[in-house]
């Protein structure tokens, strides 16, 4: 029996200590915003955070997750408040085609802007390594910066 | 000139367009929503009947809501090309309703049985071709337009007024003789109850004067984004039902191969297996139903299925390609071009043209074998019944599914619902519906719900791929650098390849589009086919033979102007000349007007500074082409470093799309279509090895990254005359092209084999 965090809630997993975060989520806690890809950890489709990191959650054992936070594209905000500003830029920016990628594009986005809060684009070059395979890369830029306007203006 | 089989030439969209046309005189009744319908059915005597009359459904496509929201029916598949965006605009704009007001529903098949066959309930469904706006840019008007009528006359009634004293604003009527107003809210349920206005042969309800248009042309974000950017909008591999089981097939890695023996002794003692069993592919050279054979595992999850699926141990028969190989595709392609091949045009005289010609420049292009890879690995769900199914299917095409799980099941296809969901991409895998004939056979076996999932590997390891071949081309020129004749002789794997209905002398259609450039402009043009015998399955990838023909047609303008010491642009606008309509046969047509490219060439020229004079290493290509009815250009810049590093600088790219139905919607594709091409032609190549295919994963099959994309990413939309066309395709195919060129001018370096890979680091380095 493994006990971990998942968006604030307490969740308990008591299959195989090898499954992978991305099936557990998906399968037995219903949280599909996270997407297979690859399940080698290449795409970036289904990045959430992990004690506020970008992880691939298709390569993360749920072995390793006890006492862990969680949070994935469902618990990125707040239920019933405002969208994240990442999520509120991707949306302004329209950014999503046939949108697949981008819950994994936005984590990996909003773990960007906690670490540098107004990264240049070769930052975002070096920093945002998830496939699109629609090709909304220029969007993802845009909206990336978008979103650190957006948080500074939270901050200010 | 003489021509073979340009009904096998056709795309999707006429198959589908017939398909709407039968509708119109054998669906009936069934179709209100559908004004053409209710004009073909006027002999029929049976006056259309709406579906809701007790709510606020006015046919198949609107529902207004008591909040005077209004919910719009969507029935094409969206794959990432925004129809669920731009279809509702279409019905919006003529239903006269505010844009934010609207959101979407997705409709599932409807097909109804006939006489003889099956037709259309909401008139054709699917995406391909990219015909969504064209096919459906009169008709989701004319809907709209009827739904408003009837509302019109409903208040008219109410008021006792003739409907010519109504007119209406964006959600309501209003009578100013009267000063009344009402809403449609208020107004849906008597809208509801009244019979569909019938139009005669020639008449057709009042649509708006384009100059009047509030949402046609405004730019309008995908209204699926919030749903997208949370994470609660629902994809194919996102299905779950009560009862549901988890399924992963095992396929054979050799094609055409099969299962000779397996034991799952061990996969069985897997938590959470459930059943094994071996799914049976298709016979060497037979239409494919599924893709290959293989053993179903059936788990309670995923992950106990994957596991299962690993313990198994399958002992694979080879099957007929086990000794093919890359290498022995390319050794037949070049012996098969030293014969004569099947001509498929023959204008004026191409070997007196060479005969004549001052001089006569030749070269050869590979292309090869690519995947789809849509980030959604295949997938679907299926409960199959004792009288019917339900199928859960992210598809281009809900009436192939609906095939594939009827020729499964044996089940009568008016038993079959099929649903749509969100579509992870597209790109022409989901034509084909083998994912839905697996699905159906498991559910049918365990006799319970079931959710099929491919993995990447999978996936890539299965596909319908692009067809490979080899393009040898010819170009004569006279004296004065002119070009006086032109050849084509192409040795693919044909795309066609095992369609039944396709005949052995058809099968080129597919692979060269006989009206595409130069056709109609040089007089002596040639174009012959060769079938390269291959094992490997063959499918449409987007924008099909347009990607390949365009590499070889654009990058050989280049050597071609080069060869006559002429300037690329020059000889291009030269050749393509003014604006006027050439005829054009194939899918796109009836006709191309080069002078369309001529005006997006001059611009990505001017965007891009082309004749500018740049640092050594630095160089800029430029190339063009016209795809199913849309023109489309790009200005490539790079730079060439010393040992063979190359860096994409810069990309203008423009496209003319005919009229803009929404301006954002296109700059998307535009964007996207441009970056799919780039990730292609740097690093894609499905390649063979003992009949098998070599690539498993992103990381032997190198999907661009963001980091591939130049900064200075440059779109420009050219609107032309009155009516749209699809943008789905069209700004993929110039960009390799553009690329291979720009290197030439940067490096003198011409690329001839793609994907572009380290060559360039061979040819400087060494």
């Amino acid at each position: 029996m493994i006990e971990f965090q998942v968006n604030n809630n307490l969740v308990t997993f008591d299959g195989p200590r090898d499954t992978p975060l991305l099936w557990v989520l998906r399968d037995h806690l219903g949280l599909t915003g996270a997407k297979y890809g690859c399940g080698i950890g290449r795409c970036g489709a289904c990045t959430v955070h992990i004690g506020g990191e970008a992880r691939t959650a298709c390569t993360v054992r749920v072995a390793t997750l006890a006492g862990a936070e969680v949070t994935t594209i469902e618990g990125l905000a707040p239920t019933a408040g405002p969208l994240h500003p990442v999520q509120q830029a991707w949306i302004e920016e329209d950014v999503p085609q046939c949108g697949y990628c981008q819950p994994g594009q936005i984590m990996a986005a909003a773990d960007l802007l906690s670490r540098l809060p107004d990264p240049g684009d070769e930052d975002i070059a070096r920093h945002m390594r998830n496939l699109c395979r629609c090709g909304t890369y220029v969007r993802i830029r845009k909206a990336i910066h978008r979103a650190a306007a957006l948080l500074a203006e939270a901050r200010s | 000139m003489s021509r073979v089989g340009d009904a096998a030439a056709r795309g999707i969209d006429h198959g589908r367009r017939r398909l709407l046309v039968g509708g119109l005189t054998a669906g009936g009744g069934f179709l209100l929503g559908l004004p053409g319908l209710a004009r073909a059915t006027a002999s029929a005597a049976e006056p259309a009947q709406n579906m809701d009359p007790s709510g606020g459904r006015i046919g198949f496509f609107v529902e207004l809501l008591p909040d005077n929201n209004v919910i719009i029916g969507v029935a094409q598949p969206e794959i990432g090309q925004g129809v669920r965006t731009s279809m509702p605009m279409l019905v919006a704009e003529e239903l006269d309703v505010e844009w934010s007001s609207v959101s979407v529903r997705q409709m599932p098949l409807g097909i109804v049985k006939t006489a003889d066959g099956y037709t259309w309930q909401y008139g054709g469904q699917g995406a391909g071709g990219s015909t969504s706006v064209s096919d459906n840019w009169e008709f989701l008007r004319e809907v709209g337009a009827v739904a408003r009528q009837m509302l019109i006359q409903a208040a008219a009634a109410r008021w006792g007024v003739e409907p010519a004293q109504c007119r209406t604003e964006p959600g309501s009527v209003v009578c100013e003789a009267l000063g009344q107003r009402a809403s449609y809210a208020a107004l849906a349920p008597a809208a509801a109850r009244l019979p569909v206005p019938v139009y005669g042969p020639d008449e057709k309800p009042p649509l708006k004067d384009p100059a009047a248009f509030r949402i046609i042309g405004k730019p309008a974000r995908v209204k699926d984004a919030r749903a997208i950017v949370t994470g609660a909008a629902r994809y194919g591999i996102d299905t779950v039902a009560p009862g549901m089981r988890y399924a992963v097939i095992q396929r054979c890695p050799w094609l055409d191969g099969g299962v000779e023996s397996f034991d799952d002794s061990v996969a069985r003692q897997v938590p959470g297996v459930l059943d094994v069993f071996a799914i049976e592919g298709p016979k060497p050279g037979e239409p494919y139903l599924v893709l290959a054979s293989g053993v179903a595992v059936v788990a309670t999850s995923t992950w106990a299925a994957l596991e299962g699926r690993r313990a198994l141990k399958i002992e694979w028969s080879r099957g007929p390609h086990a000794a093919e190989s890359t290498e022995s595709f390319w050794r037949q392609a070049e012996t098969l071009l030293e014969g004569p091949g099947q001509v498929v045009r023959d204008d004026g005289d191409f070997a007196a043209a060479v005969a004549a010609a001052g001089r006569v420049v030749t070269a050869r292009y590979r292309v090869p074998f690519v995947s789809h890879a849509p980030m959604e690995p295949q997938n679907c769900f299926a409960h199959v019944r004792e009288d019917g199914a339900d199928i859960v299917a992210p598809t281009q095409m809900p009436a192939g599914a609906s095939r594939a799980a009827a020729a499964v099941t044996g089940l009568p296809r008016e038993n079959i619902r099929v649903e749509m969901t969100l579509v992870g991409g597209g790109f022409g895998r989901r034509l084909t519906n083998d994912y839905v004939a697996e699905v159906a056979m498991i559910s049918q076996r365990i006799k319970a719900p079931v959710k099929l999932t491919w993995t990447r590997e999978d996936d890539l390891q299965h596909d319908f791929y692009r067809p490979s071949g080899l393009h040898e081309m010819k170009a004569t020129l006279d004296a004065g650098g002119r070009v006086t004749g032109w050849t084509q002789r192409l040795a693919s794997a044909g795309k066609y390849y095992r369609r039944p209905d396709v005949k052995p002398e058809e099968q080129y259609a597919a692979e060269l589009y006989v009206d595409d450039f130069p056709a109609n402009i040089l007089e002596n043009l040639r174009l012959e086919w060769f079938e390269l015998q291959s094992g490997v399955p063959r499918g449409s990838w987007r924008a099909p033979a347009h990607t390949a023909n365009a590499f070889a047609v654009q990058s050989f303008l280049d050597e071609v102007a080069h060869a006559a010491g002429r300037d690329p642009l020059e000889l291009r606008l030269e050749l393509y000349g003014h604006s006027r309509d050439l005829p054009y046969g194939q899918h796109g047509g009836p006709v191309f007007n080069p002078g369309r490219l001529s005006r997006l060439l001059r611009h990505v020229a001017e965007r891009i500074g082309y004749g500018a004079p740049r640092p050594a290493g630095r160089g800029v290509g430029i190339a063009s082409h016209f795809t199913f009815g849309g023109y489309a250009a790009h200005a490539v810049e790079v730079t060439v470093g010393e040992e063979g590093a190359l860096t994409v600088e810069r990309i203008v790219a423009a496209v003319d799309c005919g009229l803009v139905v929404n301006p954002l919607g296109v700059e998307a594709q535009l964007q996207g279509g441009t970056i799919d091409g780039l990730s292609t032609a740097l690093g894609l190549a499905i390649t063979l090895r003992d009949g098998r295919i070599e690539q498993s994963n992103f990381h032997d099959y190198p999907v661009l990254g963001l980091a591939g994309v130049p900064v200075d990413f440059e779109t420009h939309v050219l609107p032309w005359g009155d009516t749209p066309v699809g943008m789905g395709e069209m700004g993929l195919p110039s960009l390799a092209p553009a690329l291979a060129n720009a290197i030439f001018n940067a490096a003198g370096v011409r690329i001839r084999s793609l994907p572009i890979g380290d060559q360039l680091q061979w040819a400087l380095a060494g």
